[in-house]
């Protein structure tokens, strides 16, 4: 069976969901040599409201480069969450931000919830960090990327010096699951 | 001298009027860049569209004859694809401070190294007498039947207040005062400005009623005062006269060497 | 995997082509969604020995590209719909001096500011009809990051072969999206630069039809002194009101690619072969309708798809041949049919073409498509 996997990665501007869709596309189609493609919201919405990344990894050539059926969507905030969970494919995952998300988006897809934010301030004490935790959890639930892809994929994109705190918090994602 | 050398022989007669002091200009032009020995492979001259602009037609250097308004856009990229040239830009009012008047404004920001030679007529001229940004209030025009109501530019005052090198003003009827001007911006490294007063006798002469055709170069003497007398003069009495001589000459760094040194530096 | 792969936009893509092509210079004005184009050359182009600017406006920009130009130097300017309208008059001017120059245009949705980072495909009849006066165009149109690269490479080499702006057709969605790209070493790149004169520069005749048609040009600076004009000329360059010259000068600006028609166009055809149905479609639209075709294979529709790559001058022979083939055509693209317009007039009405349009700034889902192939079968 060939690879098609489509991930949404949604929150509120600022919570770095565009860095980590690149980071999971660099991961598969750099590091592990599938293909990728990423895109994202722009313009008014990307100024501090809804933010929005879609990444898909496919072994073989990605014809529609935009989501139509999310086998995974990482909700970082209440609104996301509810705006983003309409066309999750069957038998789809929804990872969502307990510290921010109350209300679980309900469908016909499994729901995993962990307070990320709050993970990331406490055991790697930056919340800005969050993203990369929320990053570890992806790589755990979708199994479509290797850890070591991830990691080398991290270390290349994080602003240089980031780099361990980064790869601790990606870590953190990783155990919860 | 001899001027042929500079010009296109076939092109010539000019469609110039007579009393027009496009031609004046164009000789202290000629001179200026024989004066200063230039290599005409290596002069580019720029214009844009008016009677003014019709300028590159008649002269044998590298000549662009470009669109309303866009003259310095077009001298813009050139010298910054070729620096090594000495690029001059022919503009009259309309064209250079109504349509084109925000990239003047911008390239002597920039303080890039072109030379404008702005003909200052008071008229769109080619178009048959149309209202100017540089219309004095009061007078007529084809489109201003009931008088200009609106301020003119003082588009020296502007070009100093956006930051060029060196801005001059002059009149055709001081040839020799405008040919050294000229000089002096071929030197001047950074964007350098001239406007030139050359009446035009058909397009606004005529409807304002100023009498036979040189009558208006020849008025250029008594309304010209050098810049030294005008600084003590009252805004009353400097009503109606034209302020001459050299009004900025700044030591600023120029665009293109600017940006040179700027992106060796941090690349 | 070679040592250039990376996940790059369709911009990015564009700006390093633009390098690789030997542009070195780039004047533009900040627009979305093609702002990155200028944002990667600001940074990359004195890296190479080139130069940028960021224009005071459009218009400048597009003046500023023909003069360097006309210095010899290769040249771009990158912008969207609106800045694209305020081109036009120096576009004119560039066709009517043929000047090389490349203008890329990252479609977003019109008409006036309309939807900034929204994706659109509504400047097809611009990139043909955008400026006054008769001529002929290349507009060409990407379909994917890599092919944004070559596109440009291409872009620039026919803007110098035929001595004419090109449009390089992006729409937001190749733009902005981020894919995998193998960039080729630029030394196995074919580089096309303009042709030269090689008569003294007192025999040069810079506006000279020959049998190419296609005359060579000088560089300021460089000993021809000559004169350029965008009044209409005769063949030194000097402005005409004699109706013969001015005749024979338009005509043969309107000819001039009449030879090299086989070489401008390029279509890709995919499953044609035994198809009934036939899609049109090009850039972002035939990425949702290769998805489309992809599903109605599946389900046994025979389908097949002819993507335009050069969409100016437009394939009407290929489209013609194409219709002689399927029982009917359909054009998904994002506006209200103005390419499917130009199809029915290509296969004369020996089919009937069918439109799928999308204008409210989303892009096609490929579920629209398809449900139009199901329709048709």
């Amino acid at each position: 069976m060939s690879l098609h996997y489509e991930i949404r990665l949604s929150g509120a501007g600022g919570q770095g969901l565009i860095l980590i869709g690149k980071v999971l596309a660099e991961a598969a189609a750099i590091y592990d040599n599938k293909n990728a493609t990423q895109s994202q919201s722009y313009g008014p919405e990307a100024r501090g409201g809804a933010s929005r990344s879609e990444v898909i990894i496919s072994d073989g050539d990605i014809d529609y480069p935009k989501a139509t059926e999310v086998n995974l969507l990482l909700a970082m905030t209440q609104e996301a969450a509810d705006k983003y969970s309409h066309d999750i494919k069957k038998d789809g995952v929804v990872i969502v931000d307990s510290s921010f998300v109350l209300k679980n988006p309900k469908g016909d897809f499994q729901v995993y919830s962990f307070p990320i934010t709050q993970i990331a301030e406490e055991k790697v004490g930056k919340k800005v960090v969050a993203n990369i935790v929320a990053l570890g959890v992806i790589e755990r639930v979708a199994r479509v990327v290797s850890e070591e892809a991830v990691i080398n994929a991290i270390r290349a994109r994080v602003p240089k010096g980031t780099e361990e705190i980064n790869i601790k918090a990606f870590k953190c994602g990783q155990s919860l699951v | 001298m001899d001027y042929f050398p500079y010009l296109r022989k076939e092109k010539l007669p000019h469609i110039w009027c007579s009393g027009c002091g496009d031609g004046i200009a164009l000789k202290c032009i000629i001179r200026a860049i024989h004066n200063k020995g230039l290599d005409k492979n290596k002069i580019a001259m720029v214009s844009g569209i008016g009677c003014s602009s019709r300028t590159p037609g008649y002269v044998d250097f590298n000549t662009l004859h470009t669109t309303h308004g866009r003259a310095i856009p077009f001298a813009t990229g050139l010298k910054m694809a070729r620096p090594e040239l000495t690029v001059f830009v022919v503009t009259g009012d309309g064209d250079a401070t109504a349509i084109g008047g925000n990239h003047l404004i911008h390239a002597a920001r920039r303080n890039i190294d072109l030379k404008v030679l702005l003909y200052n007529n008071h008229i769109y001229g080619m178009t048959g007498g149309q209202v100017s940004p540089c219309t004095p209030m009061g007078d007529y025009a084809t489109t201003a039947p009931y008088g200009c109501l609106e301020n003119s530019f003082d588009i020296a005052g502007l070009t100093v207040a956006a930051g060029a090198s060196f801005v001059a003003r002059s009149t055709v009827y001081h040839v020799k005062a405008l040919e050294k001007l000229i000089e002096k911006a071929i030197d001047k490294e950074g964007f350098s400005l001239i406007e030139i007063m050359s009446p035009c006798p058909t397009s606004y002469g005529k409807i304002n009623k100023k009498g036979a055709n040189k009558n208006l170069v020849l008025a250029q003497k008594t309304q010209s005062v050098p810049v030294n007398k005008a600084k003590d003069m009252s805004p009353e009495d400097l009503k109606g006269k034209i302020v001459t001589g050299i009004l900025a000459d700044r030591d600023i760094p120029e665009y293109i060497k600017n940006y040179d040194m700027l992106t060796s530096q941090k690349k | 995997m070679g040592s250039r792969t990376y996940m790059m936009q369709g911009n990015l893509a564009v700006a390093e082509a633009a390098i690789d092509a030997n542009c070195r210079f780039f004047a533009g004005y900040p627009i979305t969604p093609s702002s990155e184009v200028a944002e990667h050359l600001s940074k990359r182009l004195p890296q190479v020995g080139g130069r940028f600017i960021q224009m005071e406006d459009e218009i400048a920009a597009m003046g500023a590209v023909i003069g360097a130009s006309l210095g010899g130097v290769k040249s771009l300017t990158a912008t969207s719909g609106p800045g694209y309208s305020l081109k036009q008059e120096n576009i004119g001017y560039a066709y009517l001096t043929e000047v090389p120059v490349v203008i890329v245009n990252v479609m977003r949705g019109g008409p006036s500011t309309g939807l900034p980072t929204l994706p659109s495909q509504s400047d097809v009849m611009q990139a043909m009809w955008g400026t006054h006066g008769d001529h002929t165009a290349i507009a060409l149109s990407p379909a994917s990051v890599g092919e944004s690269y070559d596109m440009t490479i291409r872009a620039f080499n026919l803007s110098e072969k035929f001595r004419m702006p090109v449009t390089l057709l992006l729409d937001e969605i190749i733009g902005h999206v981020y894919e995998k790209v193998s960039l080729p070493d630029p030394k196995d790149l074919h580089i096309v630069n303009r042709k030269k004169p090689t008569c003294p520069p007192d025999k040069y005749l810079p506006y000279a039809e020959d049998e190419s048609l296609i005359p060579p040009m000088a560089s300021f600076g460089d000993g021809y002194r000559y004169h350029v004009t965008g009044l209409v000329h005769d063949e030194t360059g000097f402005p005409t009101n004699n109706p013969e010259t001015i005749d024979k000068m338009l005509r043969r600006l309107h000819r001039k690619l009449d030879p090299y028609m086989s070489e401008i166009i390029e279509v890709e055809e995919r499953e044609t072969e035994n198809a009934e149905i036939g899609i049109v479609t090009y850039g972002s639209s035939a990425r949702a309708s290769s998805s489309a075709m992809r599903a109605a294979r599946e389900a046994g529709i025979k389908v097949g798809m002819l993507r335009l790559k050069t969409i100016w001058p437009f394939p009407t022979e290929a489209i013609f041949k194409f219709g002689q083939r399927v029982k009917s055509i359909i054009v998904p693209e994002l506006n209200l049919g103005q390419i499917a317009h130009e199809v029915e007039q290509a296969i004369k009405g020996t089919v009937k073409v069918h439109k799928v349009n999308r204008i409210n700034g989303e892009p096609f889902h490929p579920d629209e498509i398809l449900n139009k192939i199901k329709e048709c079968k």
